[in-house]
């Protein structure tokens, strides 16, 4: 009785610690990103390391702000971001709600072959997609940015997923009343499929901020660099100051940590049901 | 659909499954014409221009035929990517699945805590990658990163981690695997979650020890949750693009140093060079790659939906 009565909590106590050790693990490296954000230039390339700041400073931030409109591309990020998701929800709900509820010839060849796109990564076929946007004379434009983002295989298939569920007995009621379709899609459908359509909106906004390669392609203009872009271009013309680049990238997550911070178990709950990362 | 038979006494002119049916059409049209325009057409374009001598700033664009095809399998540069990307994807996927199973399994024990340590865990994830690779491209730093600090208490010389293709790989591979940790781990979780109890209590009366119980029931259970994880991080992986790019390359892309992965010299040849043909025999590659990988997955799909079928 003693030796079990002894050997449970030790098992237990192993656990907590292996599975501390990795939330410290995982928490370091922004710590130690947010460490020398404030730090002044001699302090970060002092030897041992310092954790906690000795002379703390908001001068990196102002250096960051002053060499790179982090503003600027903040802006352009949520322009872009939001277009996308406004584009992605609308689609996404209609064509959900009529793959969930109709019936009619070519439909489940239609759903098919849009789900059939997601197996396609973008980078696969980005040139030919660079080169449309340029025949359009779209570089460096809002609407280039945007263009790939529009719409959403997956988004789809997800609200379609969540439509199935409402019950058809509403939909009749409310087409004896005289509802018509497009009615019943903003009247009955949209209101309930709010959970799934605030899912997918964190989801597909999330997509499109961290976008990184197309901005890459697409925006040379430095008014028009995403937050991504943004970070990544100004991180490589101050290869060596530290102390602006880790403020940057504190600038740039903070919006995300913020949403992430509100919403962290929708946002945890909808990743996994959807079982897609960003 | 029995709806349609009632009549909406207001509305007599038409019929109402016709109506029904142009509602559909009218709201399916614009959807459909954007997945053939931002979809279908690039999809197939690549195939196309990877026929061509397909040059950006040359006006002559000869039909090749498959000489893109024969050249990229001579370009020791795209052979590089290749096995480069194939190394980083069998690193981080196998070694994540590992770490994570073994953290869900422990996390599954743990009721208490095992939120708390869920939104820790998921905090790389829900970054992007570039503010990751810049923290990490700090971390990796060869005069006062920390894992150079780290490492100088057990007696090891600083090492550049970044400099030498090789180790950078190495050391993106460890990035990426801490930042799917999370991923992985909820993933699994649901899956060890829906696992019935009552397996493992009949088995403990049958006497099985732990290790047992993990090897004939947990693990096979896990056998779906797991086969999907390991083909969408495979999937994801081979399409490896910005930390390459964040970490390994100079303001001016000095290509010497790059970590060469396939999507990497994509862009390279594309969008450095020009070379649009080329590139996009290349993009051709990745995508039988990547489609590959997803006709594996949607089989082993088939067969478990057939397996629990019979059952």
């Amino acid at each position: 009785m003693n030796a079990i009565a002894k050997k449970i909590p030790i098992g237990k106590i192993a656990v907590h610690l292996i599975l501390l050790l990795g939330a410290v693990s995982m928490l370091l490296p922004f710590i130690w990103m947010l460490a020398t954000s404030f730090k002044p230039p001699e302090e970060v390339i002092t030897w041992p390391p310092t954790f906690i700041p000795k002379h703390p400073t908001i001068e990196n931030y102002i250096e960051a702000f002053q060499a790179a409109p982090f503003h600027r591309f903040f802006l352009n990020s949520l322009i872009v971001s939001s277009i996308s998701t406004i584009s992605i929800l609308l689609t996404s709900s209609l064509s959900g709600f009529i793959f969930a509820k109709y019936r009619f010839r070519g439909k489940n060849l239609i759903f098919l072959l849009i789900l059939a796109t997601s197996m396609v990564p973008f980078q696969s076929y980005m040139i030919p997609f660079y080169l449309m946007v340029n025949r359009l004379g779209w570089i460096n434009t809002y609407q280039g940015l945007a263009l790939p983002l529009l719409v959403m295989s997956f988004g789809i298939f997800f609200m379609r997923q969540n439509i199935i569920t409402i019950p058809d007995e509403l939909l009749e009621a409310a087409r004896i009343d005289g509802c018509s379709d497009l009615k019943i899609y903003y009247s009955i459908i949209l209101p309930l499929s709010k959970p799934a359509l605030a899912a997918l909106a964190i989801f597909s906004f999330k997509n499109a901020w961290a976008d990184f390669i197309w901005p890459l392609l697409v925006a040379n203009d430095i008014n028009l660099y995403t937050m991504e872009l943004g970070l990544g271009m100004f991180q490589h013309r101050f290869t060596v100051d530290y102390g602006s680049i880790t403020a940057g990238s504190v600038i740039s997550i903070l919006p995300i940590i913020t949403v992430y911070a509100i919403f962290r178990r929708h946002i945890i709950e909808g990743i996994t049901l959807s079982g897609l990362k960003g | 659909m029995q709806a349609i038979k009632l009549r909406n006494p207001g509305e007599k002119r038409y019929n109402p499954r016709v109506r029904t049916l142009i509602f559909c059409w009218v709201s399916l049209l614009p959807v459909i014409f954007l997945f053939g325009v931002l979809r279908v057409y690039p999809m197939f374009s690549t195939i196309r221009l990877s026929f061509y001598n397909w040059n950006l700033i040359k006006p002559v664009r000869p039909f090749v035929g498959l000489a893109n095809y024969v050249g990229i399998f001579k370009d020791h540069l795209f052979l590089m990517a290749i096995r480069n990307t194939t190394f980083f994807a069998l690193g981080t996927v196998l070694i994540g699945i590992v770490l994570s199973l073994a953290l869900a399994v422990l996390l599954n024990k743990s009721s208490l805590l095992s939120s708390f340590y869920q939104v820790i865990y998921f905090l790389p994830v829900i970054t992007p990658m570039v503010p990751v690779s810049v923290i990490f491209k700090w971390i990796y730093d060869p005069g006062y990163g920390l894992l150079n600090y780290f490492l100088s208490f057990f007696g090891v010389q600083p090492v550049g981690w970044l400099m030498y293709p090789n180790l950078a790989l190495i050391s993106i591979i460890v990035m990426c695997i801490w930042k799917n940790l999370g991923f992985n781990m909820v993933m699994l979780l649901v899956g060890l979650k829906n696992i019935s109890r009552q397996y493992y209590e009949a088995a403990e009366i049958d006497g099985t020890n732990k290790w047992q119980a993990f090897r004939y029931i947990t693990l096979p259970l896990l056998r779906p949750i797991l086969m999907y994880v390991f083909i969408t991080s495979t999937i994801d992986a081979f399409n490896i693009f910005t930390p390459v790019y964040v970490m390994t390359t100079g303001s001016q892309g000095a290509p010497g140093n790059a970590v060469r992965t396939l999507v990497y010299n994509i862009y390279e040849d594309g969008f450095r060079y020009f070379k649009m043909g080329y590139a996009s025999s290349q993009a051709v590659v990745l995508l039988l790659i990547v489609l590959t990988l997803t006709l594996i997955q949607l089989k082993l799909f088939r067969d478990e939906d057939a397996g629990s079928a019979i059952q």
